[in-house]
């Protein structure tokens, strides 16, 4: 039944990429098939409405709000929902937490898997065969490829997003961000420090680094 | 043997290169159109997203190792719409009808966008299957690896992790079964969950003592293992 053709349709195509997205895109207009409008909405809604912000806000209410984080920990769903971040790939949502013994870091390693809601698309560092390969056998060094060391009694999980189940880091909250409202450590929570590649900013590098 | 996507600890890979603060989210104008083209010929209901995956699995090795990630996309796709019956062969060509679909009624609306996108697809299923593990269970995975179903079929037991002892962490309830509905064999809902694994237990050369690994499996993929009950 999984029948591997030698003669692959997509082979009738264009093979240039861009040329080949046009020409179906184009043939399935043609035919009513997909409405051009439609695809514009969907690409302006990940560009420009859906992204790392949602995350951000979830994590600064976690940091801010110990009751919000504890059930965020123990059931996101629900949480998420009510905040609106529910929705194409993050039906099933489990929030992770880094702490001094441990470091979270989430890859697929089978394809892309990636919390849509709370993070938008996935960056292309995600979905290169390099972090796919590597990050489960040597996270640490792949952390090093972001310029992150961790001390020897962190431990690191990796999650590998094998099911419809989304994975979002709770990242450490930064020293020297007490005394921030909700909107101030929002901006301190990069993408990275979300998929566990990265550590929340602290207040006096931001603007400094990635 | 499993294909080339299931490329988990594989060694030869070059560093990992992080994009800038600012990068765009899509590196070109037509990464965005095949992604949207995709989601789009989902409303379609042709095929589901286990389905969808596997077909850009079932990329020929050459074509999965030149392609770069959205060529998968429009490339698996274009091959879906023939396999379904939606397009021809002659339709790729460029020679086709241009008369409309009788699945155009079909098409996503520009005002369906939002809501599609926020309904999502969830994968969690009622099943008549208990789940026979819970958290602490110490569990060993089907060896050899691949799809018990279909030979060369689509699974979501990575290579790396078949014939691994583990211990259950999380129970998700139960969701479809992904190697059953990427080949039309029904959605066959079980008992789902994320299993951990010591890196020690999954390489030869582990970074750090303390370091696991943690999957999403399904109770088909699992066995108990008598030699961790401690």
């Amino acid at each position: 039944m999984p029948h591997d053709h030698s003669d692959h349709p997509h082979a009738l195509l264009p093979s240039d990429p861009a040329l080949r997205v046009k020409a179906l895109e184009t043939i399935l207009t043609r035919k009513g098939l997909i409405d051009p409008a439609a695809l514009d909405e969907i690409i302006d809604t990940y560009q420009n409405k859906i992204g790392p912000q949602n995350g951000a806000r979830v994590v600064a209410r976690a940091w801010a709000d110990p009751a919000f984080k504890a059930a965020l920990l123990a059931d996101a769903d629900p949480v998420l929902a009510e905040l609106g971040y529910y929705g194409r790939q993050g039906e099933h949502m489990v929030v992770v937490e880094n702490t001094p013994r441990q470091h979270n870091m989430v890859v697929c390693t089978l394809c892309s898997c990636y919390p849509w809601p709370l993070l938008g698309i996935p960056p292309g560092w995600y979905k290169s065969d390099a972090y796919r390969a590597r990050a489960v056998r040597e996270p640490r060094k792949v952390l090093a490829d972001f310029g992150v060391t961790l001390p020897s009694e962190t431990a690191v999980r990796v999650w590998d997003s094998t099911a419809e189940v989304r994975y979002l880091v709770l990242p450490m909250r930064p020293e020297g961000s007490e005394g921030l409202d909700e909107t101030a450590l929002a901006a301190l929570v990069s993408r990275d420090s979300m998929i566990g590649t990265a550590l929340a900013t602290p207040p006096n590098a931001k603007g400094d680094a990635a | 043997m499993s294909r080339l996507h299931d490329m988990g600890g594989r060694i030869g890979d070059g560093p990992v290169v992080p994009d800038a603060p600012d990068a765009p989210v899509f590196e070109a104008e037509w990464h965005a159109r095949a992604l949207a083209v995709t989601l789009a010929c989902g409303s379609l209901g042709k095929w589901n997203i286990d389905v969808s995956r596997h077909a850009r699995e079932r990329l020929s090795p050459k074509d999965y190792t030149r392609f770069s990630y959205y060529e998968k996309w429009i490339s698996a796709l274009a091959d879906l719409l023939v396999e379904k019956g939606v397009l021809s062969r002659e339709d790729l060509m460029g020679q086709g009808s241009e008369a409309l679909h009788e699945l155009a009624a079909k098409a996503l609306k520009p005002e369906a966008v939002a809501g599609v996108l926020a309904k999502g697809g969830p994968a969690n299923r009622d099943s008549a299957i208990a789940a026979v593990f819970k958290p602490g269970d110490a569990v060993i995975t089907r060896h050899p690896g691949g799809s018990a179903l279909v030979d060369g079929g689509h699974t979501r037991l990575p290579d790396y992790a078949a014939g691994a002892r583990g211990r259950v962490h999380l129970l998700h309830g139960a969701h479809v079964l992904p190697d059953s509905n990427a080949h039309g064999l029904g959605e066959t809902p079980e008992p789902l969950y994320a299993v951990s694994f010591k890196a020690s237990e999954l390489w030869a050369h582990p970074e750090h003592p303390n370091d696991e690994v943690v999957l999403d499996l399904w109770q088909s993929y699992l066995e108990p293992d008598p030699e961790g009950a401690t």
